[in-house]
């Protein structure tokens, strides 16, 4: 298959992860803000940092509260990352791929891009986010769904594999570092309210785990447990172990290619992250930047012109 | 509320569906009748219907404008324009006599130039059009075919024949629209679909591809065949995409192809480069590569016509091509069939006045009130006269233009092109359309059912291009009743 091919099919499928990942974080901190007290230091402006979007903020808006930050995530064409630019980008990817996809999901995209641009005020306002949201995780859904029982398991599909669990491992490891933020600024609360409970609740929700935690774990949830789950478990599709499974599965099966990035990667996860602490936060930093030696490696190996 | 035929007015000119007498025309009887037991409402809905099937699947042609280039929704009109199986049988024929003929005339114009020493057709009037490649000599492509897609553009004048209007025989466009309509019609109208006297188009990817893998210069089952687009800021690459996904061809442009030092084509690949035994280009010749033609493009491949001329690589359309693709060469169509055929041509061009014949230049001075003047070959550039629509100074200088370069004149009488019901509003309209069917040679000949219908959507306009407010309508090729 093409380089060029293969490469949009690879941020095709980050375009689509990343536009599901900002859809539920957004939805997940709606409903956890109602009940919170003012005390617990979660503020919106937490998905601002948890998708490194400081900057593209700053050069924006001056006021961190949700009415801004939710437009910068969901709406904000200027931000790369927000929702809206991710599924455009997904859909050009797309219109420019057609030849390797099968043929409705040129339609579903497009359904999915004219929706939330008919509908991003929904998004923004708070009345009839929810409903907004869950259209735009499940219309993402639906295409992933298209391309599990429909798209032939060749070359082409073995990128898109390559991108979402890139992308999803990457995204694990932003949402746990704002669980160790969030757990440490809050930790000298006097109060009768544990917060960790509220933030690694949170945490495992906007990794969709929360039900698959309480069945595997058996325990209530708490923070190093919490970590390990989204660390280590062998069968949650959002676990960081098992994205870098499905990243070598999918490896294995292109063109030879000495992704070296990969054997460090697994030495790491193989290592004790430690405490909840400062040496964890350096730990899922290690992390991220063993993501993007990878993303590199698939770049110089498989995208690069020969 | 619902059409009440009665009140359709087909002027003076041949309407597609409706007779004078206000009845339907014979294949067109069915549809008639159905569209005028729909209720206003009904209509209204299967129209929202088509513009919403039309977003979805996501049907645009790209528009250039100061502002940038924008994705237009295809402009479609729900009523389909019919033919009867018969009629379109015959004229069928037609397109493969005169597609067979033009190829062998432009074989022969890269060879021995036969046509040109027995005298039927001067030297300078291809010779010297912009459009013959003197690189392309003495190469003999596939089958000798150098035109293996051809859109010919048909009009039905008064007399309810059809006439050929030009051979585009360069890079034409369009035939995945033809296929979209249908798919949109059959959406909107399914009723109609339920039996099958209406005759299917989705079969032209398939034949597309057949014709192109018999080009391939390895013999192998499975040749390398790829369609080169100029890139997503084309007007057409929706149709590129369209092609390559339908055949099931790799979509590349010329970054993605390399022409190495054994002269065959390459394209890069996540396992490094791999053969290419055939190219469906939609890149003009200019551009195709830089060491032959134009240097500056950057749409093209350094090399491919080495790797072309040596036999490595199979082009469709090869280059070279569109020397018989000008208004002069038009002209003498119908002496090419006679003269490589030995038959007398099934479909009859446009009465075309040269104004390098000296009797036919003084018919064309005489008449310059009545006729359409058109530049030879576009390089002439001084545009074109529309006599009925012109002022008498534009006449003069035109006579004046013509007494100069006669050469790079031609005249054709005004057509009263056919007409069909366009939904305006609720309402059908007559308004003016053509047709472009698609024909293919490569080993065997192949025409598409119909083809593509294009509509001038404003009242008594005759401009059909898409990027000039023109629109389109499904084409049914319908069998008659036994």
């Amino acid at each position: 298959m093409l380089s060029k091919v293969a490469e949009r099919m690879y941020w095709f499928s980050r375009y689509i992860e990343r536009a599901e990942n900002t859809a539920r974080m957004v939805g997940v901190y709606d409903n956890l803000l109602f009940d919170l007290p003012r005390s617990i230091n979660i503020s919106w402006f937490n998905l601002v940092v948890i998708n490194s979007s400081e900057d593209v903020f700053n050069a924006r808006y001056t006021v961190r509260d949700e009415k801004n930050v939710v437009k910068l995530l969901l709406a904000d064409s200027t931000n790369p990352n927000s929702m809206t630019s991710s599924l455009l980008m997904a859909r050009e990817n797309v219109r420019t791929s057609r030849d390797v996809l099968p043929l409705p999901l040129w339609e579903l995209i497009n359904e999915l891009c004219m929706y939330v641009s008919e509908h991003i005020r929904d998004g923004i306002n708070r009345t009839n986010r929810h409903g907004f949201l869950d259209n735009v995780i499940k219309g993402c859904q639906q295409i992933n769904g298209l391309l599990a029982d429909n798209m032939s398991k060749d070359a082409a599909w073995q990128f898109i594999r390559l991108g979402r669990n890139l992308e999803r491992a990457d995204m694990a490891s932003r949402i746990l570092d704002a669980g160790i933020t969030a757990q440490l600024s809050s930790t000298d609360i006097e109060q009768d309210l544990d917060p960790s409970q509220i933030i690694w609740g949170n945490v495992l929700r906007s990794c969709d785990g929360a039900m698959n935690y309480r069945r595997t774990m058996r325990v209530t949830v708490e923070g190093s447990r919490v970590c390990q789950f989204l660390l280590h478990d062998k069968h949650f599709p959002r676990s960081i172990s098992f994205c870098a499974e499905q990243i070598e599965a999918a490896i294995s099966l292109l063109p030879t290619c000495e992704i070296e990035e990969l054997a460090k990667l697994k030495a790491l996860l193989a290592e004790d992250p430690g405490n909840l602490d400062e040496t964890f936060s350096d730990y899922l930093n290690d992390l991220q930047l063993s993501f993007a030696n990878l993303h590199m490696q698939f770049g110089q190996c498989w995208f690069a012109l020969v | 509320m619902s059409i009440d035929w009665t009140e359709y007015s087909t002027g003076n000119f041949y309407d597609e569906l409706i007779a004078d007498d206000c009845t339907p025309r014979e294949p067109a009887t069915r549809l008639v009748n159905y569209l005028a037991s729909l209720s206003t409402a009904e209509i209204n809905k299967r129209k929202e219907m088509a513009e919403s099937t039309i977003q979805e699947m996501g049907v645009s042609f790209t528009v250039y404008t100061d502002e940038g280039n924008i994705d237009r929704a295809w402009p479609f009109d729900i009523i389909p324009r019919t033919i009867s199986a018969s009629h379109w049988e015959k004229t069928a024929r037609g397109l493969k006599q005169r597609l067979k003929a033009l190829n062998m005339f432009i074989n022969d114009l890269y060879h021995d130039q036969e046509i040109i020493r027995d005298g039927i057709i001067p030297a300078e009037i291809v010779l010297k059009s912009k459009n013959f490649r003197p690189e392309c000599v003495g190469v003999t492509p596939p089958y000798g075919v150098w035109a293996n897609i051809c859109g010919t553009d048909l009009v039905r004048d008064l007399d309810g024949q059809f006439y050929v209007l030009e051979d585009n025989l360069r890079v034409p466009s369009g035939v995945s629209y033809m296929i979209e309509n249908r798919e949109i019609t059959k959406r909107v109208l399914p009723e109609l679909f339920s039996n099958d006297s209406i005759l299917p188009v989705n079969n032209y990817p398939a034949h597309l591809f057949d014709m192109l893998a018999s080009l391939s210069p390895r013999d192998i089952s499975q040749p390398e065949i790829v369609v080169l687009t100029p890139g997503i800021f084309n007007s057409a690459y929706f149709e590129h995409a369209f092609l390559a996904q339908q055949m099931g061809a790799e979509l590349v442009e010329g970054s993605d192809l390399v022409v190495e030092d054994d002269d065959c084509v390459y394209m890069k690949t996540i396992s490094g480069l791999e053969r290419v035994d055939v190219i469906y280009r939609r890149i003009d010749d200019e551009f195709l590569d830089p060491e032959t033609f134009r240097e500056d493009s950057m749409l093209g491949v350094p090399g491919l016509m080495r790797a072309w001329k040596a036999g490595n690589v199979a082009l469709a359309n090869a280059p070279g091509a569109g020397v018989a693709d000008d208004k002069v060469v038009y002209a003498y169509v119908p002496d090419i069939i006679r003269y490589y055929l030995k038959e007398e041509p099934l479909l009859p061009n446009v009465e075309t006045f040269l104004c390098s014949d000296p009797e036919q230049r003084e018919y064309v001075l005489q008449n310059l009130d009545k006729l359409v003047v058109k530049p030879a070959n576009e390089s002439g550039g001084y545009g074109m006269l529309v006599g009925p629509h012109s002022t008498k100074k534009e006449q003069e200088q035109f006579a004046e233009l013509i007494s100069k370069h006669p050469r790079n004149y031609i005249a054709q009488p005004t057509l009263s092109l056919s007409t069909a019901p366009t939904l305006c509003g609720s309402t059908p309209e007559p308004r003016h359309l053509d047709l472009r069917p698609f024909i293919l040679q490569g080993k065997n000949l192949f025409v598409t059912t119909g083809g593509l219908t294009r509509v001038a959507m404003k009242k008594g306009s005759l401009v059909v291009n898409s990027s000039q407010g023109g629109g389109s309508k499904d084409t049914w090729i319908v069998e008659e009743k036994r």
